[in-house]
Parts: C-alpha cells; structure tokens; sequence
C-alpha cells in the first residue's frame, strides 16, 4: 500500500540563485543593473573630477548671454545681440527646414528614379542604374562639398547681371536670379496683411505667425475637407445608385475658389528680387549652402529611395495586376486601388529610416556653412563658451527627440496603411 | 459528302520572322520606340547622355598629367588652342599628390607597412569570405590578425603585440587548471558539479589575464625589450591619413562592433528584462544622433568622461566611438538574421536539451550570422562612407587632405579633379563591396534561407 505524499518542500538554498532557472534570470539582471550602474557611476564621478579641475562646472546659464555671432540664413528674426539660446532656437528651425525640404524633393525624386528604373525603354533604366549606384556608392558629405564646388564655380556673380549687355540674366520673366551668392526667388507679400502674432513676448524663444498664413492655410484646410465630404458623397450615391456623379470640377472649385478670393482681399502680390548696387535686393535669398545641403541631401537619398520603391513594386506578385485587369479594372485603377496600396505596406518601413537618415545627414551642414543647429550650437557657441559638455549633450538629445518625433509620426501613418490582419 | 478542296501532304519551309521582330532593330523596337511617349523619352534621354560625355569627355582627356602648378596646366591647355575656364583637367594635381591622398603623411620609406597590413587583411578575411574555396586552416591567421594589424600600422616594439597574445594564452592555462582541479574536488565533495567548476575556471581565468594585461605585461615588455629589441619603427597617429586612414577607422570599427553587436542584439531579443532596456535603450540613442555628434564627443568629451590625467590619441577616441556607433547598427542588422531564423530552430536547440548559450553557438548564430551577411557588409559599406566626416573634426582622411592640397600655392584653385578622384575611388570601394554582397546573397539563397 502506498501514500501519497506531498514532495519534500525544497528550501531556498543560495546556489538556486544560480542553477534554478526561476532565480537566475533575476540574479544575472541584478548583476547587469549593478554593472551598468557602476559604469555609469564612474564616468559621472570622472566627469565631475576633470571639470572641477578645468573649473567648468554643469550649468547653463550660458545660453542668457549674448551670442555675438550672425546668422545670415534664418527664419525668424535674429541678431547678432540675441543670446545663444535663440541663436540654438534658429539653428534648430533651419534644421527642421533643410530636412523637411530635403524628405519632400527626395520622396518625389525616388519615386519617379524607381519606377523609371523599372522602365521597359533600355536607354532610360540604364541612366537611372547609374544615378543610383552614383550616389549610393560615394559618400554624401563628398555629395555635399562637391555641389556647393558647382554653385561656386559655375554660377555668375551679381555684377555678371548688369550693364547694357550683361553676361547673365533672370530666369522665368526676371523673378529668379541664381548668383554665385545664392538663388533669389520672389517673395510672396501681401498689401492688405492681416499683421503677426508675437508669441512667447520678448523671450529667446519668441517667434512671429503671419496671420496671413493662418488665413491661407485655414481656407485650404477647410476646402480640402469639403472636397473630401463631395467625394464621400459621390462614394454613397456610387454605392446606392451605380452610377457615380461627375466631381472633379466640384472638388476643385471648392479649393481654388475661395483661396482666389481670400488672396485677392488679402492683396497678393509676388516682391521680385532686383539688383542694386553690387547685389540683388528684395525676394528671398536662399543661400548656397542651404541650396547644396538640399540638394545633396534630396539626391542622395533619393538613390536610396528610389531602391527601395523599385522593391516594393517587385514585391507585388503579377498575379494581383493580373487579377485586377481580369475585374475589368483600368490600368490607372490597378495601379491606385490594387498595387500602390500592397506596395507602400512595404514601402514605409524604409522610408521612415532614410527620413531619419537624411535628417541625421543634416548636421553635415557644418561643412558648407549651413547654421543649423549643429553649427550654432554644436559649433560656434561650443567653441566661444567652451561648453563642451553642456552643447553637445544637448545637440544629443535634440537630434534624439527629433528622431523620436520623426519615426513616431512615420509609425503611426504606417499604422494607418498596414495589412489590417486578425 | 463533300470534297475538301485542299489538303496539304508536305510541310512549308520555316519561314524567318519578320525583320522587324528580330534582330537589332526588332530590340530598338521593343526596348527603345515602344509607343510615341517611349519614342520621346528615348530621345530625350539620347541627347542628355550625349549634353554630358560632350562635356565631360574633352575636360577629362587633357594632356596635363606632367604639371607641376595649376598655371603650368592652363599653359600646356593655351599652348593647344584651349582657352576658358573648363577647358581640361588638370590632372598635375593627381600625379603629384595621389600618393599622398592615399596614405597622408605616413612616412613614404615605411609604405610596405599599410600595404602589408592590408594584403594580409585579404587573407585573413578569404577563410570567412570564401570559405568553400580557402582551405579552413587559414582560420588560425584571422585569429592572430587582429594583433598584427596595429603593429604594422603603429609600429613599435614586437613585444606588446605578442604579450597581448600572451594575457589570452595565460587567461586560458588558468582556466583550464582551475577548471581541472576544481572537478577533481568534486569526486570528493558532490555538491560541487561541472557548471560550478565551469564558472570558477573563467572567473579565475578572466583575473589572471586581466592581471597579466594590467600588471605584468608592463615589466614583460620592457624585460623582454632589453634582452632582445626587435621592433619596427614606431609611427605617429597624426601623420595617418587618406584612404590608409579611412580604410583603418571602416575596418576596426566593423571588426570590433561585430562582436559588440552580436552582445546587443542577443541582449534586446532577451526575456531578461533589465537586459533588454539597456541595449534597446543603447541601440536607440546611438541610432537616433548623428555620427557627427559622437565624432565632436570623441575630439571634446572622451578625455573628460576618463580618469582624470588620461590623455589618449585622437584617432583611438575616433575609433571607439566609431565602433560604438557601427555596433547599434550591426546590432539592428543581426537581430533581422535572428527574427529571420524559423521558431523551429530555437525550439529544436532547447528539444535537445543545449542550454541558451550552447544553442546559441552551435545552432542559431551559425545560422543568423550567415542570413546577416549580405547586412553586415551593406553596414560597412555605410561606416566606410561616414569615415569622410572625421575631416570636420580635423583630421586628414582624403576629404581633409583636399582641402590641405587647395591651400598649396600651386594648386590653388583645383576643385573637380580632386573631388572626382575620391569619389572615383570610395565608388570603386563601395560598389565592388555591393556587388560581392549581391554574390553572397545569391550563393547563400540556397534551399532554406
């Protein structure tokens, strides 16, 4: 006869923490957290030992004091009397400018490289091979130097543009002038503005909204949205009815109609650049270096993107354009509704890294000149205050939350286009 | 029922098809002037390629290889009726300074010691590269290469190489013997077991080696100094430069991260919690700040984040953090190779009962790591490029050696030539690297991935 008994209880015995499966786990994590704790206790502790003895303890206070530099490429107003946190506040907004300019020209670049790589016509698909294994396989910082070589080199000088028979004249019926100092393109103003609105008061962070703009953007807003509820609509009558209503003047109007309206009330008028004296006067400068950051960083990674679209429509087998043409779709169609959606599921994932790339790439700007944040934080104030620390710890984590922003955006558009599975 | 008028008995000749299916113009017909829209771009693209190489071909076939200054190019393009601005290289420029893009200031008597470095590079990478055609015994070279490399760079006494060498083969003696004594203990007292002895024998050999690295190799170098100096001729780290300097920072960063990363990417697929968020947390910020930032951390901060009076070589800080920028991304690049692995593999290694890390050495990582390779070579690729940007922070790899060559006298005023010869050749490096990973990647898709 036999009794059931409850196994011998096992006690806790110090080697578990080591053989037991259930305790090692915990006892290697303790020993990692203790490791990376000392680590960083010891840097921390060497840190504060050497400042000590350059006499530079961690404080900020530096960015109160006046920056004493210029900046001539800016978005909002600066001078050379401002404080180095509003000199890092416009570094930082022409970073943002460069990058975004340069993801819009490169996705538009890439997409027309990778599908005429694509191209059925030999002479076509050959050039766009070079371009890409051009720029993909020569460093951009190269990229970068080398186009603002060209701007230089190439480009006429103002004087270039005057007297009686000059060397050189402006583009498109005299409104852009592309000098050896930079491209001038109109400015848009308006005669009946609406004004600004200051924010933030007197503060290194203060910065002006053109009313005007809120207006124009506000009217487009609100005709993108009516035109988007026609569509709908026509959609609801499509469903019910079969027959779809004929839209595409409604949605247009909808939009150019009262944008015509307001920019007339606003009195729109386009301010050409003219030369006077020894340079052009009036419109916006773009200056060299932003013009060869933009477009260096908008052509190489326009290499990169222009691959990956090339894979993502390879991706898609025969068979679902196949499949389409046989429901009677048109090609147009096929291509909307069948294969640039599939497509972009594999698209995105990509395009948000060479997004965060070509805003990372930025900080080359300091090769060609570019005050962006790198060069004013990370570089002028860091060499006159000698903050070391301080500058690049937060350049760090501005390109961090930057990267961060930048992918949860991309994250969640992605989110939006993937395959809904269960 | 009726006649049938016409039946054929004997077989027609095979006709030919149609001139203009076949042929060269049938080709032009189907790839070039598909349709009117094809026909024009055609056209188009014809005249563009024909805008570039009229422009390009006349500048770059200049007899200007002999010059010695930018004036004697103009002379000898004036003396051949070209006059302007573009009217031909100058190639002078490359003839007389291409020995110093490639290996900056390093002093020229000592050339054989970069280019031996990078030859035997070669072999000890062909038993990786091209392992079915290199006899495996080569292997022993790669191992010993990583201590030859910086001595033929650096130079100096033959000792350190060798007692670096010698903390390993001392870690490994101590850890054997303890290992076996420590077994032989536990035939007396059964408590002990394999895995106690196992752990005693690397922790006692880690000391040892640490003790002899950080004690005892000091005074074995300078006994061994005075006994016998056989050493080459110790270089400077600042008269490295050019490619020699590029192809340096690309290679020790991608050798040393290999590893670095394998650690962080087994580290962030880890269930181990704490584990896990510190190498998310590392890969995450490394990858989210650019290379610059880390290249001004290593020229302004590194000295200060060590122990107070350190003062170590530029090029050595550029290297670390180099190393710890490439790791997050070989990190990324292998954790692709172990979520492409199937779960069958991870379940059969724990079915045969392997612990984690026997299962990682014999069955995963053989696996992830040959999945990898095509991304750890697209990763090379993109640190061999990113090396340019140590000229912002003043050192002279090609790109700062440019600006160097532009500020002699002579050559004042040369943009094209010498921006064209780098980008010549980094596109050399860079698309013969592509093109082998594409071989490799066809090679490994064999069967199951």
């Amino acid at each position: 006869m036999t009794t059931l008994t409850d196994p011998p209880k096992e006690q806790f015995r110090l080697s578990m923490l080591l053989y037991d499966t259930r305790y090692r786990s915990a006892t290697i994590q303790v020993i990692a957290l203790i490791g990376f704790m000392l680590l960083a206790a010891w840097l921390i502790s060497n840190t504060m030992q050497n400042l000590e003895a350059l006499g530079k303890p961690v404080e900020f206070g530096f960015f109160a004091e006046p920056a004493s530099y210029d900046i001539n490429q800016r978005l909002i107003e600066y001078t050379s009397r401002d404080t180095h946190l509003r000199a890092a506040f416009v570094g930082l907004l022409n970073t943002l400018v460069v990058a975004f300019l340069g993801c819009v020209t490169a996705t538009i670049l890439g997409v027309i490289i990778g599908v005429a790589r694509l191209s059925h016509n030999w002479i076509v698909a050959r050039i766009m091979t070079v371009y890409v294994e051009m720029f993909r396989n020569v460093p951009v910082l190269l990229w970068i130097v080398f186009i603002m070589a060209i701007l230089i080199e190439t480009l006429p000088a103002p004087r270039a543009f005057r007297g009686e028979t000059p060397e050189a004249s402006m583009m498109l019926g005299d409104s852009v002038a592309m000098t050896n100092r930079g491209v001038y393109i109109p400015e848009p103003l308006f005669s009946n503005s609406l004004g600004d609105v200051h924010l933030f008061g007197a503060s290194s962070l203060r910065f002006d909204v053109s009313l005007d703009l809120m207006a124009i953007l506000l009217v487009l807003g609100i005709g993108i949205w009516v035109s988007n509820w026609i569509k709908h609509r026509a959609d609801r009558i499509q469903e019910q009815t079969g027959d779809r209503p004929v839209t595409w003047w409604q949605r247009t109007a909808v939009i150019v109609v009262p944008m015509a309206i307001l920019l007339y009330l606003l009195g729109f008028h386009l301010g050409y650049p003219e030369l006077k004296g020894f340079n052009f006067k009036g419109g916006t400068h773009l200056r060299n270096s932003l013009i060869a950051l933009w477009l260096a960083l908008s052509l190489y990674t326009a290499a990169f993107i222009a691959e990956i679209v090339r894979a993502g429509i390879l991706a898609i087998s025969k068979g679902q354009t196949e499949a389409a043409a046989a429901l009677g779709l048109r090609p147009r169609k096929i291509m909307r509704l069948v294969i640039l959606p599939q497509a972009l599921r594999v698209i995105i994932p990509p395009l948000i890294s060479n997004y965060l790339n070509l805003t990372k790439n930025s900080s080359l700007a300091i090769a060609v000149g570019y005050m962006d944040i790198t060069g004013t934080l990370g570089g002028i104030t860091m060499n006159q205050t000698g903050r070391e620390l301080e500058c690049v710890l937060l350049l760090m984590l501005v390109y961090l939350s930057i990267s961060l922003i930048i992918s949860a955006i991309m994250n969640w558009y992605n989110e939006s286009v993937k395959l809904k599975e269960r | 029922m009726s006649d049938i008028g016409f039946v054929r008995t004997e077989m027609l000749p095979e006709q030919d098809p149609p001139a203009s299916e076949v042929g060269i113009i049938g080709w032009m017909r189907h790839n070039l002037f598909d349709g009117w829209f094809n026909s024009a771009l055609t056209l188009l693209s014809i005249y563009f390629v024909y805008k570039v190489l009229a422009a390009l071909v006349p500048w770059i076939l200049s007899p200007t290889w002999d010059a010695g200054s930018l004036a004697e190019c103009r002379e000898v393009l004036g003396a051949l009726g070209r006059e302007g601005h573009y009217a031909g290289a100058c190639w002078g420029v490359i003839n007389e300074r291409w020995i110093q893009l490639i290996f900056g200031f390093y002093p020229a008597e000592l050339y054989w010691r970069p280019i031996a470095a990078f030859v035997l590079l070669g072999v000890a990478l062909a038993p990786v590269l091209f392992s079915d055609k290199v006899p495996s015994k080569l292997l022993i070279f790669t191992i010993l290469y990583p201590f030859i490399f910086p001595w033929l760079l650096w130079g100096g006494t033959i000792w350190g190489p060798i007692s670096v060498v010698l903390g390993f083969v001392v870690g490994w003696l101590v850890y054997s013997a303890v290992d076996k004594a420590v077994s032989n203990l536990a035939l007396v007292y059964s408590a002990v077991d394999k895995a106690v002895s196992n752990l005693v024998g690397i922790i006692a050999g880690a000391v040892a080696a640490l003790i002899w690295w950080l004690i005892l190799s000091g005074y074995f170098v300078g006994a061994m100094d005075s006994i016998a100096a056989i050493g080459i001729e110790p270089v400077e780290s600042r008269k490295f430069g050019g490619f020699m300097l590029s192809i340096t920072i690309g290679v020790v960063a991608i050798a040393c991260s290999l590893p670095l990363g394998i650690v962080l990417a087994l580290g962030r697929q880890s269930d181990l919690m704490i584990v896990k968020y510190l190498s998310v947390g590392f890969i995450e910020f490394i990858r989210g700040v650019p290379l610059i930032t880390l290249l001004f951390v290593a020229s302004t901060l590194l000295n200060i984040f060590m122990p107070p009076g350190t003062d170590f070589d530029i090029i050595l800080r550029v290297l670390i953090m180099v190393t710890l920028f490439a790791s997050a991304y070989m990190a990324e690049v292998i954790r692709g190779g172990l979520a492409a692995l199937p779960r069958g593999q991870y379940e059969g290694a724990d079915s045969l009962g392997l612990n984690y890390w026997q299962s990682q050495r014999l069955i995963i990582m053989p696996q992830a790591l040959k999945i990898s390779i095509p991304g750890i070579v697209s990763t090379f690729i993109g640190v061999f490029k990113d090396t340019t940007l140590v000229s912002i922070i003043g050192l002279l790899d090609p790109l700062g050696l440019s600006n160097a060559i532009r500020a002699d006298a002579n050559w004042n005023g040369i943009v094209w030539e010498l921006y064209g010869f780098i980008a010549l050749l980094f596109f050399v490096f860079c698309f013969s690297m592509s093109r082998y990973s594409m071989y490799l990647e066809r090679k490994l898709h064999t069967g199951h991935r």
